[in-house]
């Protein structure tokens, strides 16, 4: 005992200066600059072009991938290639890698040295590559591998397949903006220098050259700005219900006319100013709402492009072509590498290796997969490269399935009527019949002239106009919204915060929500640092996910040259006195030991007895709270889990949730999310694998971490990050405290119409009341809302 | 009051033109990469 702690005093202090390597940051072997020849000739490369200054520059993102050159995937990118008339190509890549500013102006610096290239920009927000080159179209190939070559990871994608209509909405909205602020600045100067005139005494010429003057301005900025509203209006009234853009453009336009009649007839007051300003205020609200979303939705789809892969089609000569997972017919073979997602549905045809299926099935523990197992596309090789006979492919494999499951469950989900929509519903028939009988009244029963009639009908039209009530719900829809994005909390759906605030049952995911989402070392194992050390400078060069969680609990430790990986079975590093194994306890193990319940990996040292380190999976660190809270709350919650029984009903345990379900499938999740909705229930999913997808879809409400599978953060309405699970409870918290703050607005705006609505039938209300109450009225209702911003999330 | 008429129509050529220089550069894709902007000016033109 007292000759091993010895021991491990000297190996430690022989293995202690970590070194850090010159190009990618990542721990290196004592007195090396580098931890592997690609890192050395990327350094290399850039010195030599000139471009040192980049590793003063540069600060390294832990939380991105380190720009350590790998092995790259072969795309063939011919495929990707749009080539115009005049013989100009042009490529669009996601990067992978990018730390910083340095990153940005390093690739494109080293791209300017392509003298047939005309064009190599890098979008740092949207984290795309774009090329534009003139001359032979295979180009490409050259282009990425010298982007490669620095440490960066290029994936093409189609242009044209990622939807540019959301960014077209982002414009076009942008520009309404533009156009609606320029005219409420110029018009409400020329608005304060008329009511000045009233008492100072302006001329009624001069008063007239300036209603005159906002009409110009006003009129054209109003029919462009408002066009969103119009639309929308219009388009609601075609399928036979309103919304609240209808009594907006009802509000907006009839404003507009009426003050065009007054400055025609040379009156008094004219409105301008209010229509104008009221349609800057809500497209400023809707353009931060169509922001705030759509960055959420540009990191998903970043996240999907970097996943998505070619596979390697086995040629009758034996030789590989790499091929796009569509293409690929049943019956043919694909070879899989290590590390590499299999790409189609299929029988193993050759080769043992262990299978990462958490994607697919939420097991956490790797399979093992020999000739003759059905491996499903999206499932991660993490042993030797196994040949796959594809029995389906493209859309039909059991990945395409889950889509359409979530697709149906995505129809199924009744459209829901947002808060405000439902009071418009309401509401803007009864105003405009108010309007009409107020009109009738005076010229049909007390025989006013049309014209007066008119305006006093157009007078209850303005009193009534929904200024507050449009800017109700939007105002704290977009604080609200803010308020999470700070936090970590992506809303991405405009309606999502509404729903939340009903849920009343939270259903969740095991593997990768509950729990972390990668093993931990167990604590018994961490017994013997200095096997615990070696065994991590073995696992630095292994890319399998036990590897990965055995470096994580040590920390940085250089990576043992030398390094053998032998596949299926672990890694080995011969020394003078024998062989170090790490690995299977087939390969490294002592196979009489007892058998283990959790993942294992065994370490064989020449001389000492094999040693064993378990892992587990831990719940996160606040996962207890987070489900006392939510009980606290008042919610109920359920645990629907794909894995085994053993560990579900371990963690529920521990949890103390009595409703869990364990060994369902995508299909059974959907089933029980939709009993418990038929039952009332208003469900919140929180789940992360792609066998989550469906549920998610199918859920009232969905949350996901941003570890999760692509398919899942793509359908999710929230995505949460960082490493607790808290976040659950903090959308949950600010969406009720939304929701009363929403109805408190809708309250006051309300009240404050039927307050004035008498007024106005009666014809007392005078353009200057109805325009002092109507600004006053919607700057309570915007300082209302910045309460929640108030108090915790 | 000529003086009030020249100003007027000076400022609304002077906002007119900001509307168009704002439009201008948002057609021109300025508003894409707000991050990459703000990192850009940090460092030299890439050496040709």
């Amino acid at each position: 005992m007292i000759a091993a702690t010895v021991d491990a005093g000297i190996s430690l202090s022989q293995v202690a200066p970590v070194a850090v390597c010159a190009h990618c940051g990542l721990p290196a072997a004592a007195g090396r600059r580098f931890c592997c020849p690609g890192c050395a000739a990327a350094f290399d490369t850039i010195q030599g072009l000139g471009l040192g200054s980049y590793y003063r520059q540069r600060v390294l993102d832990p939380a991105t991938r380190a720009p350590r050159p790998e092995n790259a995937e072969r795309w063939d990118l011919g495929r990707y290639v749009t080539t115009d008339a005049s013989g100009v190509h042009q490529l669009n890549l996601a990067v992978d890698g990018l730390q910083c500013g340095a990153c940005v102006w390093l690739i494109e610096s080293v791209l300017a040295r392509e003298p047939s290239l005309r064009q190599g920009r890098i979008n740092m927000t949207t984290r795309r590559l774009r090329l534009v080159w003139t001359g032979a179209s295979g180009e490409a190939e050259r282009f990425v591998a010298v982007v490669e070559r620095l440490g960066y990871r290029l994936v093409p994608f189609d242009a044209a397949a990622l939807a540019a209509a959301q960014d077209r909405t982002g414009r076009t909205l942008l520009r309404a903006l533009a156009v609606a602020g320029f005219a409420a600045g110029n018009v409400m100067f020329i608005s304060i220098s008329v009511w000045a005139g009233f008492t100072q005494g302006m001329g009624p010429a001069t008063r007239d050259l300036m209603h005159w003057l906002s009409a110009l301005i006003a009129m054209p900025a109003i029919a462009y700005a408002g066009m969103p509203f119009f639309r929308s209006a219009v388009g609601a009234l075609r399928r036979g219900h309103t919304n609240m853009d209808v009594p907006i453009s009802i509000g907006v336009v009839l404003v507009t006319t009426m003050s065009l009649v007054e400055t025609l007839r040379g009156g008094r007051y004219t409105y301008f100013d209010s229509a104008i300003a009221l349609l800057f205020f809500l497209l400023i609200g809707r353009v931060l709402d169509h922001r705030a979303r759509g960055q959420a939705r540009a990191t998903a789809e970043h996240l999907l492009t970097l996943r998505s892969n070619d596979v390697a089609v086995l040629q009758p000569g034996g030789s590989t072509r790499r091929r796009s997972q569509e293409s690929v017919a049943a019956g043919e073979h694909v070879l899989v590498g290590m590390g590499e997602r299999i790409g189609v549905d299929g029988v193993v045809e050759r080769g043992a290796a262990p299978l990462d299926t958490s994607l697919v099935t939420g097991e956490s523990l790797p399979q093992q997969a020999g000739p003759g197992t059905l491996v499903f596309a999206g499932t991660l090789n993490l042993g030797e490269p196994l040949t796959v006979r594809a029995t389906a492919t493209g859309s039909a494999t059991l990945l395409a399935e889950c889509v359409r499951l979530i697709e149906a469950a995505e129809a199924r989900r009744s459209r829901f009527v947002v808060l405000a929509d439902r009071v418009a519903r309401r509401y803007a028939p009864a105003v405009h019949v108010c309007a009409l009988l107020t009109f009738l009244w005076w010229w049909g029963v007390q025989g006013v002239p049309l014209i007066q009639a008119l305006l006093t009908a157009c007078a209850v039209l303005i009193v009534t106009c929904p200024c507050a009530l449009a800017l109700a719900v939007p105002a704290v829809q977009v604080i609200a919204t803010g308020r999470l994005f700070q936090a970590g909390i992506l809303l991405k759906s405009a309606t999502a915060l509404e729903r939340l605030a009903q849920v009343d049952t939270v259903v969740f995911d095991k593997t990768g929500t509950l729990t972390e989402p990668t093993l931990a070392l167990a604590q018994a194992a961490r017994g013997d640092p200095e096997a615990l050390r070696l065994a991590a400078s073995l696992a630095a060069s292994s890319r399998h996910p036990l590897s990965r969680s055995l470096l994580a609990a040590v920390g940085a430790v250089p990576a043992a040259e030398g390094v053998q990986e032998r596949p299926g079975q672990g890694l080995a590093l011969p020394t003078e006195t024998g062989e170090i194994r790490l690995g299977s306890r087939a390969f490294a193990g002592d196979a009489a030991a007892a058998p283990a319940e959790s993942a294992e990996l065994w370490l064989a040292r020449p001389g000492h007895p094999p040693v064993c380190f378990t892992f587990h999976e831990r719940l996160r660190n606040d996962t207890a709270e987070t489900v006392a809270r939510l009980r606290g709350l008042g919610l109920a919650v359920h645990l629907v889990s794909g894995d085994r029984t053993a560990p579900v009903a371990r963690v529920a345990a521990a949890l103390g949730i009595a409703h869990w379900q364990a060994g369902y499938l995508p299909a059974a999740k959907v089933a029980l999310i939709e009993s418990l909705k038929r039952q009332g229930r208003t469900v919140l999913m929180v789940g992360d694998g792609l066998n989550d997808g469906p549920s998610l879809a199918a859920a009232t409400v969905s949350a996901s971490p941003a570890t999760a599978a692509d398919i899942s953060q793509t359908i999710a309405d929230v995505v949460f990050q960082g490493r607790l699970l808290a976040p659950v409870v903090d959308v949950l918290r600010t969406a009720r405290r939304a929701r009363s703050v929403m109805r408190q607005n809708l309250t006051m705006s309300i009240g404050y119409n039927a307050l004035m609505l008498p007024l106005a039938l009666a014809g007392y209300v005078t353009p200057w009341l109805a325009a002092a109450a109507m600004s006053s009225s919607s700057l309570v209702v915007m300082a209302n809302s910045f309460r929640v911003r108030s108090g915790r999330v | 009051m000529p003086v009030v008429l020249y100003l007027m129509i000076l400022s609304l050529i002077l906002g007119v033109g900001g509307l168009a220089a704002f439009l201008w550069s948002l057609r021109s894709g300025q508003y894409e990469d707000m991050e990459g902007a703000a990192s850009r000016i940090l460092f030299d033109e890439p050496p040709r």
